[in-house]
């Protein structure tokens, strides 16, 4: 038996703690991201969500033009922070479609009037089927979708102020 | 004062980001089918609730958990494997969401490494057993 032998279960268990402490040094990334990144959009048709707004389907994202695709709903806190944001990416002429996940009408008709109303289309989801379809996990969420009808990039969560010009630049690029 | 105070932490609600909406259909009904009900509910077990992160979609409370429930019965009932759900789902949000890790190149050493730990076990009971016999 060779001598050098005796030690390997001493580095084995070295190795592991050492793989411990530096995972314990960052925290683990728990975002779940759409793997259909620099894919194309399901097919899909919702009905409309609000009187006097359009519905959405996967066809009328792939219009030439690359547009935000942004999920949401009324009853989502992050989704009232984000609405300012929204606001100016409209202002600088981004055009923002909408997903209203397990929603109502009176609902969303209320959130837009007090937050701001910055879609051209909101679809109707009720039971998280194309949220699933997209491979998103949660509200907020906005997909960068250029205009072949392609998700060019996903952002998870709430947009704060300084992504705001990222993603104008991430639309702009998608063209 | 201090009364008031524990009546109503006792009956705060948490303030839930879910929706009020009702589950639905098939979120927590079963399929008339025993047969596919079985294989939905045993496919659920081992689909992530990408809410909680920790739980299945089994035994999560959570609006995507039972939205995600209703698609799985729906796709079993439209005649669906379970493998082809599931497949669904790993194509739009990656082998995260599965609990039952199949064998890839990224996943094979989940499955060899016992098999190698088994090898090393039986090699270094068979030299100590070795050496025992001769001593």
């Amino acid at each position: 038996m060779k001598r050098w032998l005796i030690w390997v279960p001493f580095v084995a268990f070295a190795g592991v703690l050492w793989l411990v402490a530096t995972e314990l040094a960052q925290p683990a990334d728990r975002v779940v991201r759409s793997a259909l990144i620099g894919k194309r959009l399901p097919v899909f048709t919702l009905p409309p969500s609000v009187a006097g707004k359009p519905g959405l389907d996967s066809k009328s994202l792939a219009t030439g033009e690359p547009r935000l695709l942004n999920v949401f709903a009324s009853w989502c806190v992050p989704c009232i922070a984000e609405a300012p944001q929204l606001l100016a990416l409209q202002r600088a002429g981004v055009k923002i479609d909408a997903i209203a996940i397990r929603d109502t009408p009176a609902n969303i008709e209320r959130f837009l009037a007090r937050h701001g109303d910055p879609y051209e289309r909101i679809g109707d989801d009720r039971v998280s089927s194309v949220q699933l379809a997209l491979g998103s996990s949660g509200v907020p969420e906005t997909f960068v979708i250029d205009g072949k009808g392609r998700i060019v990039k996903q952002h998870v969560g709430d947009i704060r102020a300084d992504e705001v010009a990222g993603l104008i630049a991430d639309v702009r690029a998608a063209r | 004062m201090r009364w008031l105070a524990l009546l109503l932490a006792l009956t705060a609600a948490p303030a839930l980001a879910d929706s009020n909406l009702p589950p639905a259909r098939y979120a927590n009904a079963q399929l008339a089918d025993p047969g596919k009900e079985a294989e939905a509910k045993a496919l659920m077990e081992t689909l992530r609730c990408l809410v909680c992160q920790g739980q299945s979609i089994a035994d999560s409370d959570a609006d995507m958990a039972s939205d995600m429930r209703a698609l799985v019965r729906q796709r079993i009932e439209r005649g669906e494997s379970a493998d082809q759900v599931r497949d669904w789902l790993v194509d739009r949000y990656g082998d995260y969401v599965s609990y039952d890790p199949q064998l890839s190149p990224l996943t094979a050493p989940l499955w060899l490494a016992p098999l190698a730990l088994i090898g090393v076990g039986l090699l270094v009971a068979r030299a100590s057993f070795k050496r025992r016999r001769r001593g």
